[in-house]
């Protein structure tokens, strides 16, 4: 971490808080995903009790691990990435503060009303309309944060990660705004204010630009700064970044509708939603061709170094599913797989593989700088490899579980007799997907167990050191 | 969609996928090096610098033909606002299209099942009788197929039901268990109701315990001898009016779907506050009617199944 460069004092406080929750909130929302793996095979695991049925506890799953670990990964990262490349202190420690606590406060609500079967009901967006307000500040606050660092940089030019974050912080803004619109009933009830087939759509405008530009873009920021920093080389093409950024982000916007294939949405918008979600694979496959481009030159530090290992298997399993996406917006394919868990599928090959590992190995890079480590390690290197090996086989045990109970379940619906009859009844594809489904809670409870040992290290790692002190002028 | 809208959703397509074509052609076109490079651009952030390199040529390649792929998919099919498509493809036509197939080639093999081999004198063939289905196992499957696809969601897969949702395999029968009428049912669906004694005003609590009270004595449940009296009262006279459908003896009356509520089967429970609530905020039962869905032949086949499961008791 030596450059000759003078820079400012950072502000680290924010970053150590940020990086410290990814890790809780990470380990809290795995493992709830966990326990409703676990029921869909041991239903009994609801233990009778409204709280915990699959229902309640399948959206705070997904709002922990989304909003919570990849919101505080995000946090964390954007923030320490915007301060080191722009050379300068962010915007506002009061901002920085609020954020931090105000997303906390949030997290701690949907934690609360969520399992009390309080939702608006729409995927992804279920908090209701007190907290879609609170959301709404904190964002507003971090925008204000994050483009104002910009704006004193003492960069002459904004580095790509930046535009990534940027491009992640206008749109979440305006999406969850507009999908939210809603008109309350009393203090935890509201309904949205479109109807019917209209609400579908904004609704999945929304929840695929969650994918898109939270889930995808956003971390292909911390892809441009952490992928070129361990591997100590180049980012490989300045001229792709350019054209795959301004080509994901226009392009994602209309993706929304493959989600509503064959349904009541007009065809039109389910032609246009399939021809840009197959224009997309390109540009999605930019940033993985920049990130593992990379590394050539560098290949030998893969046999060393585990960070750099979770960083490259996460581009893997972004290109992975990047290509699978498109071909699932494809109507026919998306004929066979929609509805089935083919789709729970590629969303974790997404979640578990690229979003998860590639805030992993971010995380074990940015903590020893943010405690001051000399060495610039972690407490432990064996370690952050065994987490590496037991997230690597969850992940895949997870994905071909869900591959083979997806295609099961997309034949025997579509199977039919002689006379024209179904062969199958719904209960009969429910008992195929059986063995599928503790596959799938293996894989998880490795993927687990793996979080836990980050947080193992982490700690030992904060514990035998004194955190950094905000890096004075010449080199920190 | 008005032509304003259709014009809007034509351009702003062509802009994004037409600005994409642009941005590749100049970001192609101001590329100093084709082959891998280590000149950089010059800029230097927290130590990463970026190559010059040149965007790389497959990955264009799939770039391109993507975009091809999608003009020639906009020029074919809907997209274009309103813009029909050469194929002339809707979402409702491919429905027709499968469904129209389906009859074609099921249709046959479903009224062998149904009907007779033989034609009558106005050139129908009359439907086989329900013993002759019944020894049919063939037929049986076929019934028992079609109710799992159609029926089941609500009778249950074994047609024992759920609350709300009649059991079909004993004999009590709120419309009727004769192989004709299960038919009639199946074919015109059916609409019950319970009218709301309790929320129109017409009974308060204490005399809704007692009705309750007297209704579950019927069926032979120990309860407040006293309370259900009062409710036998209730019962009889234009007051609570329930003798009107089910009858002075409780037995009920099929050609009104009015249950039987002496036989201890309880559509909607027959505990003492199930009950209660069913007298108090009334109940609506709903049976769709399928002649238009699923066509007399495959009704015919159901029927048949239905009735065989409480005649194999």
């Amino acid at each position: 971490m030596s450059t000759a460069i003078e820079h400012p004092t950072y502000d680290y406080k924010v970053v150590r808080q940020f990086a410290i929750m990814t890790v809780v909130w990470g380990i809290v929302g795995t493992a709830v995903g966990l326990l409703i793996a676990l029921q869909l095979y041991f239903p009994a695991l609801n233990f009778d009790t409204p709280w915990l049925t699959f229902s309640r506890l399948r959206p705070l799953h997904t709002n922990a691990v989304i909003f919570a670990f990849g919101g505080c990964a995000l946090f964390a990262t954007s923030y320490y990435v915007v301060q080191r490349t722009c050379q300068a202190r962010l915007f506002s420690d009061t901002l920085s503060t609020f954020t931090f606590w105000g997303w906390q406060a949030i997290i701690v609500a949907a934690a609360i009303t969520l399992p009390l079967g309080y939702t608006s009901s729409k995927e992804y967006a279920e908090l209701e309309w007190p907290i879609d307000i609170a959301i709404t500040i904190v964002m507003l606050a971090y925008a204000i944060n994050f483009f104002g660092t910009i704006a004193k940089r003492k960069q002459k030019h904004i580095y790509v990660a930046n535009w990534f974050y940027g491009a992640f912080i206008i749109t979440v803004c305006v999406l969850h705004v507009f999908n939210n619109l809603e008109v309350p009933v009393h203090a935890w009830k509201s309904y949205s204010i479109y109807a019917g087939t209209i609400d579908a759509m904004v609704q999945w405008w929304y929840g695929h630009n969650a994918v898109g530009f939270y889930l995808t873009a956003a971390f292909l920021g911390i892809m441009y700064y952490f992928v070129p920093k361990q591997a100590g080389r180049p980012v490989y093409s300045y001229r792709l970044s350019i054209v795959h950024f301004w080509a994901l982000i226009s392009i994602y916007v209309w993706a929304g509708a493959h989600h509503l294939h064959y349904t009541a949405l007009p065809d039109w918008a389910q032609s246009a939603g399939m021809v840009m979600s197959l224009i997309l694979l390109a540009p999605s496959w930019g940033g993985m061709i920049n990130g593992i481009m990379t590394l050539s030159g560098a290949w030998h530090k893969l046999r060393t170094d585990p960070v750099l290992r979770f960083l490259v298997v996460s581009l893997s399993f972004y290109g992975m599913s990047t290509f699978e996406g498109p071909m699932m917006s494809i109507k026919t394919v998306n004929a066979l797989s929609h509805y089935t868990d083919w789709t729970i599928g590629h969303v974790h090959s997404g979640a578990l593989g690229w979003v998860a590992m590639v805030s992993i190995g971010a995380l074990y890079n940015m903590i020893p700088v943010l405690y001051g480590r000399e060495q610039g390690q972690m407490y432990s290197v064996k370690l952050i490899n065994y987490h590496f090996i037991l997230a690597t086989i969850g992940t895949v045990l997870y994905i071909a579980a869900m591959w083979v109970n997806g295609l099961t379940q997309g034949f025997m619906w579509r199977a039919v007799n002689e006379d024209g009859t179904l062969t199958y009844s719904f209960v009969e594809s429910l008992e195929a997907s059986y063995p599928g489904y503790l596959v799938r809670a293996i894989g998880g409870a490795f993927f687990v167990a793996g979080m836990c040992i980050m947080a193992y290290n982490v700690y030992k790692t904060v514990r035998q050191t004194e955190p950094a002190a905000e890096p004075k002028l010449a080199n920190s | 969609m008005s032509d304003f809208w259709s014009f809007w959703i034509a351009a702003i397509i062509a802009i994004n996928i037409g600005g994409c074509v642009v941005l590749l052609f100049l970001t192609r076109r101001g590329q100093k090096f084709n082959e891998h490079t280590t000149e950089t651009t010059g800029h230097e952030y927290d130590g990463i610098q970026e190559l010059d390199n040149p965007m790389p040529k497959w990955w264009l390649l799939m770039f391109y033909g993507s975009i091809l792929f999608g003009i020639a998919y906009l020029i074919l099919y809907p997209g274009m606002g309103k813009y029909e498509g050469l194929l002339k493809w809707t979402s409702t036509n491919q429905w027709e299209r499968e469904m129209d197939k389906g009859r074609e080639k099921y249709g046959a093999v479903i009224a062998n099942y149904a009907r007779l081999d033989e034609v009558d004198a106005d050139g129908n063939r009359p439907f086989r009788s329900v013993d002759d289905i019944m020894n049919d196992d063939y037929a049986m499957d076929a019934g028992r197929r079609l109710f799992l696809n159609n029926c089941a969601a609500c009778h249950g897969s074994t047609a024992t039901g759920s609350l709300g949702f009649p059991n079909l395999t004993d004999s009590d029968w709120l419309y009727g268990g004769s192989f004709e009428t299960i038919k009639e049912t199946l074919k015109g669906g059916r609409g019950g109701i319970m009218p709301a004694k309790g929320l129109t005003g017409q009974l308060n609590e204490k005399e809704i315990t007692q009705l309750a009270h007297y209704v579950r004595s019927l069926s032979g449940i120990q309860v407040d001898e006293a309370s259900a009296a009062a409710g036998k009262a209730l019962f009889m006279n234009t007051k609570g009016g329930c003798y009107t459908c089910h009858g002075p003896d409780g037995r009920g009356m099929q050609s009104a779907g009015a249950p039987n509520l002496t036989d201890d089967v309880w559509l909607y429970g027959g505990r003492q506050e199930e009950v209660e609530f069913t007298l108090r905020h009334g109940r609506k039962g709903y049976m769709p009617a399928w002649l238009e869905d699923l066509g007399e032949d495959k009704i015919h086949l159901i029927a048949a199944y239905v009735y065989s499961l409480s005649k194999d008791e």
